[in-house]
């Protein structure tokens, strides 16, 4: 008896197991989202709205996207790769994880975002750009505001600037990167390593620094100046600043996952996500990036990249694994290891 | 001997029916339903030209032909053929990959291979589950488990499920610890990567510098460990053994720890503490110092974890408390001992097998937590983290969290060593079949004042903490302290409208929920049910290997949630069992984390309780199933109790592991949590939290209203005061 009672459990368990279809059904988008919850909602609401399409979306950051995509790469979930720094795109397209696809809207797009395809052989395509920088506290930083990166060197701010771990996030390394390409690489980490003695703590999530700025948890956060602009239009006491000597700027991308399970209503997302229409709705979404197709409205907030001295951000070589690996290894230990 | 009688015969052709039945008739491959027709099965896929097949149909062909001689299944040439058929079940599944032959030499002798297949389906499983139940029988024939079957079956699936569901993904990962980024084997990256300075460092103690993460680790572990224990101790002497008043409260409170998803009690902390935080500020201005950052690292991670762990090792020891059988410390008062000296050498001594386990249980929890520390730890770093940031951040290096991963494996199994040998041999029997009539002692007063010194701070504290959640996601913005009320964050989250035809549901968070709750009242059952059959075949039955037994289920226990998240998805996104983005991976793996905590919990529980009522029942006839049903079970009601709301809780506030096997179709709540943590929504991350442990505290009551409590013949008061009604 007993044994008939556990076999009917055994089966009643792998009934469930094979109950649950793993396969995509017809009209369906997988979407890996990595901007924030509220844009990835919007976009994948709109675009449901638009083609019937059923978008099953996931947010999570690039990092965990990246490393979901290179785990799943023998049998790849997703279909669409939407946002995020343009470095791990740029990582998986040479690792072959993503797709080449040449959109019909290629030619609408600004010169950075057609450069990132370029880059990448056509498998990633940037759709908006967002500059670095800091914010600082208005309540807490009263006199002489931070305007430059030499400034967050003052040691009035000793313990009291966040930045991200560069190993975590791309915010940081976009951070790292910048510094080397603005300084040359043994000044950047002679400044890092001085910066060190200001830094509380190096947070995991990029945009960590900004929104413990926002509730006084630390004077200065660096950032991408979007992300500081977020926080103001929410009410936080913040102000984004560009830094007077340059600075780096991101493209977030988009990729389609190569051998996904709907490479049609990728290619329609892709399409779509693209368009002017599709590209304003971050601005909706308390998302203040500067959209890639050149008849896209900016939004009012959006930190004008004409406003801010950029330097010329070597997209292929800084989002090349190798270079990657070096300088995450430099930086962890010439100032990772060093004591808190 | 039950097993030579007729009735074990049609056992064993029962299970190889099924085979056969797999084998031929069931479409082998998913994504077919099961009635498909036999089109599909193996066997018309071997005729087809999938020819690696073949081997399997005739170990098969060849088993039913024996078995129609007598005595079959005690024959040599049966068990051979069984474990031939295992063998080539496993390798049929290897032989072939999904794009193509795994080997050379099987794509030259098979042209098909070429075509790869799927991952199995209906007919897979179930020929492996038929597998099984065949191999049980065999070696339940030939005198394993005293020749019982029922203990045999229960054995042998186990041992193969924690094969495939926790060891087969892990070598997969832990492979990846030796081999370098090309995929080539290098004993040489994997003694760099395991030499790494940053892992031993040691100059934190001598006053400069930072200790490594593994030192990092075991400090937290062992302080979050000890103070959790003696939290725990001090609510279970306060519940079990004193007059206090306000015992159903405090138990009450002790609950919320664990029914609390991650990451917002470190928020509520942060909110407290944090250098803006209500307490650090009125501190700030009461001493007229500089607010500052002290509980980001080891202070904050700590104060979380014993907040945490302190209502698990609670659980256990109140249990291990109740089944203390008063008679004995009855005794030592009616021999003249005082009440201290009664607790010291005979309460103390019982405990013992409780605190052990209540104290591994905490350090191995905090080994593997990953939500306290990831927002609390500032630069402490612990090896969870580090190996979290090792697979998802932007240096994606799956060698080094495998490498990370085993050195967390090995801490652990050290501290599960250590625990073995403090408990030393003795025997902890108390609850016999014989007259149980004691009373229990009251705790002596030095000891009474020392617990509720220590429990009225933790009351202040987690009541603070509990206000700030209870509050938090019904005001404007509590990270800013604007304490406008609203309902704003509750209706994104889960805004819901009556229109025609029925319920719509809008809120961003009800996929989430709903699958939580399905998984989590799956995964609940399935985990109490392994668990405590693993702990009674583990205290109860002699067979060989018993302590590798025992040994192989800690393990899936003792390996953080990230790791194992990540080896699911390297193991199980490809056939031959290929689940991954099924709402069953998610189960499978709350099973198998959160069964060994039942096992435990079941292991303390039955080692208080004399194996003679069994013998009893078994003597009178009982088998090994009905004595586990009708004698065991009613007697640890308790650890069932424990093991049902762990897993359940559990399977509804882990992050670590999920946060890999979640998918768009299939969410789950402490992932969706994290996001907006990770975003800096703390207000809606609190509020569907709130939510959350309201759903949970309602099914905890009704899981305990299904469970029921263990009635053992005694009276229910403490000395001093009169019974009120006779023992039932």
């Amino acid at each position: 008896m007993t044994v008939k009672h556990l076999s009917a459990a055994a089966l009643a368990a792998v009934g469930f197991t094979v109950a649950v279809p793993a396969t995509a059904q017809a009209d369906e988008l997988v979407l890996y989202c990595s901007v924030q919850e509220e844009w990835c909602r919007a976009m994948s609401e709109a675009f449901q709205r638009e083609t019937g399409i059923n978008v099953l979306m996931t947010r999570r950051s690039s990092g965990e996207t990246y490393a979901q995509i290179a785990a799943e790469a023998e049998q790849p979930r997703g279909d669409v790769w939407w946002g995020g720094t343009g470095d791990p795109h740029l990582q998986a397209a040479q690792e072959g994880l993503t797709a080449e696809y040449v959109s019909p809207m290629l030619g609408e797009l600004q010169d950075w975002a057609v450069r990132q395809a370029e880059t990448s052989g056509n498998r990633t395509v940037g759709i908006y750009a967002g500059g670095l920088g800091f914010g600082y506290n208005s309540d807490l930083v009263t006199e002489n505001p931070p305007a430059c990166w030499a400034d967050l060197l003052d040691p009035r701010f000793a313990d009291d600037v966040q930045v991200a771990n560069p190993n975590s996030s791309g915010t940081s390394y976009t951070m790292l990167a910048t510094m080397v390409q603005l300084m040359g690489e043994d000044e950047a980490f002679a400044y890092l390593a001085e910066l060190h003695n200001n830094i509380s703590q190096y947070t995991q999530s990029g945009s960590a620094p900004i929104r413990a700025a926002a509730t006084g948890e630390t004077a200065i956060g660096i950032v991408f100046m979007h992300d500081a602009v977020a926080q103001t239009v929410q009410g936080a006491p913040i102000v984004a600043v560009a830094p007077c000597e340059g600075t780096g700027y991101e493209v977030g991308s988009m990729s389609i996952i190569a051998g996904g399970p709907n490479p049609e209503s990728a290619q329609a997302f892709y399409d779509w996500a693209l368009t002017p229409a599709a590209q304003e709705i971050g601005a909706t979404a308390n998302s203040f990036q500067i959209p890639s197709n050149v008849n896209a409205a900016t939004p009012e907030e959006a930190p004008r990249l004409e406003d801010i001295t950029l330097i010329d951000y070597n997209f292929a070589l800084y989002g090349s694994s190798e270079e990657r690996s070096r300088l995450l290894q430099r930086w962890d230990a010439e100032i990772g290891s060093l004591p808190q | 001997m039950r097993s030579l009688s007729l009735t074990s015969d049609r056992a064993g052709h029962a299970w190889l029916g099924l085979l056969a039945l797999s084998l031929a008739a069931l479409p082998w491959y998913k994504g077919a339903p099961l009635i498909a027709g036999p089109g599909a099965s193996a066997l018309f896929e071997a005729l087809s030209g999938r020819g690696w097949f073949w081997p399997l149909v005739a170990a098969v062909a060849c088993l039913v032909a024996v078995s129609l001689t007598r005595g079959w299944q005690r024959s040599n040439l049966a068990l051979g053929l069984v474990l031939g058929a295992g063998f080539l079940y496993v390798w049929q599944g290897f032989a072939v990959g999904l794009r193509g032959p795994s080997a050379e030499w099987v794509g030259a002798v098979f042209d098909r291979a070429a075509d790869g297949q799927a991952g199995l389906g209906w007919g897979g499983f179930l020929a492996g589950i038929a597998l099984i139940g065949l191999l049980s029988d065999v070696v339940a024939a030939r005198g394993f488990c005293r020749g019982e079957r029922f203990p045999a079956f229960c054995i042998t699936a186990i041992v193969s499920l924690l094969t495939v569901f926790v060891f087969f993904p892990i070598l997969r990962l832990g492979l990846a610890a030796f081999v370098d980024t090309e995929g080539k084997l290098a004993l040489a990256t994997f003694w760099g990567r395991l030499s790494a300075p940053d892992l031993w460092g040691m100059t934190c103690f001598l006053g400069a510098g930072r200790c490594g993460v593994v030192v990092n680790t075991v400090v937290l572990g062992v302080l979050s460990a000890t103070l959790a224990t003696a939290l725990g101790l001090a609510l279970a002497l306060l519940v079990n053994r004193t007059d206090f008043r306000m015992k159903r409260a405090l138990r009450a409170v002790s609950i919320l720890p664990i029914i609390t998803p991650p990451f917002v009690v470190g928020v509520a902390i942060i909110l407290l503490f944090g250098r803006t935080g209500l307490v650090t500020g009125f501190v700030a201005d009461l001493l007229e110092v500089r607010p500052s950052r002290w509980i980001y690292g080891l202070p904050g991670i700590l104060i979380a974890q014993v907040l945490a762990f302190a209502p698990v090792t609670f659980l256990v020891l109140l249990s291990t408390l109740e089944a203390i059988n008063p008679t004995l410390e009855e005794a030592a008062r009616t021999l003249g001992a005082r009440s201290m000296t009664t607790f010291r050498t005979v309460t103390w001594p019982l405990l013992r097998p409780g605190l052990a386990a209540a104290f591994l249980l905490a350090f191995i929890e905090s080994l593997a937590d990953f939500g306290n520390p990831i927002v609390l730890g500032g630069g402490y770093e612990v090896l969870s983290v580090k190996i979290f940031f090792a697979v998802v951040g932007a240096r994606y290096d799956l060698g080094n969290a495998a490498t990370l991963a085993m050195i967390l494996l090995v801490l652990t199994l050290i501290a599960f060593w250590l625990q073995m040998r403090w408990m030393g041999r003795k025997s902890y029997v108390t609850v016999t079949g014989k007259s149980d009539a004691g009373l229990a002692a009251p705790l002596p007063p030095v000891l009474k004042v020392a617990v509720l010194a220590v429990i009225l701070p933790w009351v202040v504290f987690t009541l603070a903490v509990y206000i700030i959640i209870a509050s938090g996601g019904f005001v404007t913005d509590i990270g800013r302290w604007d304490l406008t009320p609203t309902f704003g964050h509750l209706e994104t989250a889960f805004r819901f409208e009556f229109v025609e035809g029925g319920l719509e549901l809008y809120g961003s968070a009800w996929d989430s929920m709903i699958t939580t709750l399905w998984v989590a009242g799956l995964a609940a059952p399935l985990t109490t049910l392994i668990g405590i059959l693993t702990a009674w075949l583990v205290s109860r039955q002699e067979f060989a290997g018993r302590r590798a037994f025992e040994f192989g289920t800690m393990l899936s226990f003792a390996i953080p949630g990230t790791v194992v998240g990540v080896s699911y998805v390297a193991a199980f996104n490809v056939p031959p069992v290929d689940i991954t983005g099924t709402a069953a991976i998610l189960i499978i793996c709350f099973v198998f984390r959160n069964m060994p905590v039942g096992m435990r919990a079941g292991i303390a529980a039955l080692a208080q309780i004399d194996k003679s009522m069994e013998e009893a029942s078994q003597t009178m006839g009982a088998g090994g199933a009905t004595t586990l049903r009708r004698v065991v079970l009613p007697l640890i009601r308790p650890a069932v109790f424990t093991a049902l709301i762990y897993s359940f809780v559990t399977a509804m506030t882990a992050v670590s592991a999920v946060i890999f096997l979640v998918s768009a179709r299939h969410n789950m709540a402490t992932a969706y949590i994290m996001g907006r943590v990770e975003a800096g929504e703390y207000a809606l991350a609190i509020a569907y939290s709130a939510v959350l442990m309201i759903v949970m505290i309602l099914c905890v009551v009704v899981i305990q209203f299904l469970v029921g409590t263990r009635k053992l013949g005694r009276r229910q008061e403490l000395q001093g005061r009169p019974a009120a009604e006779p023992a039932e």
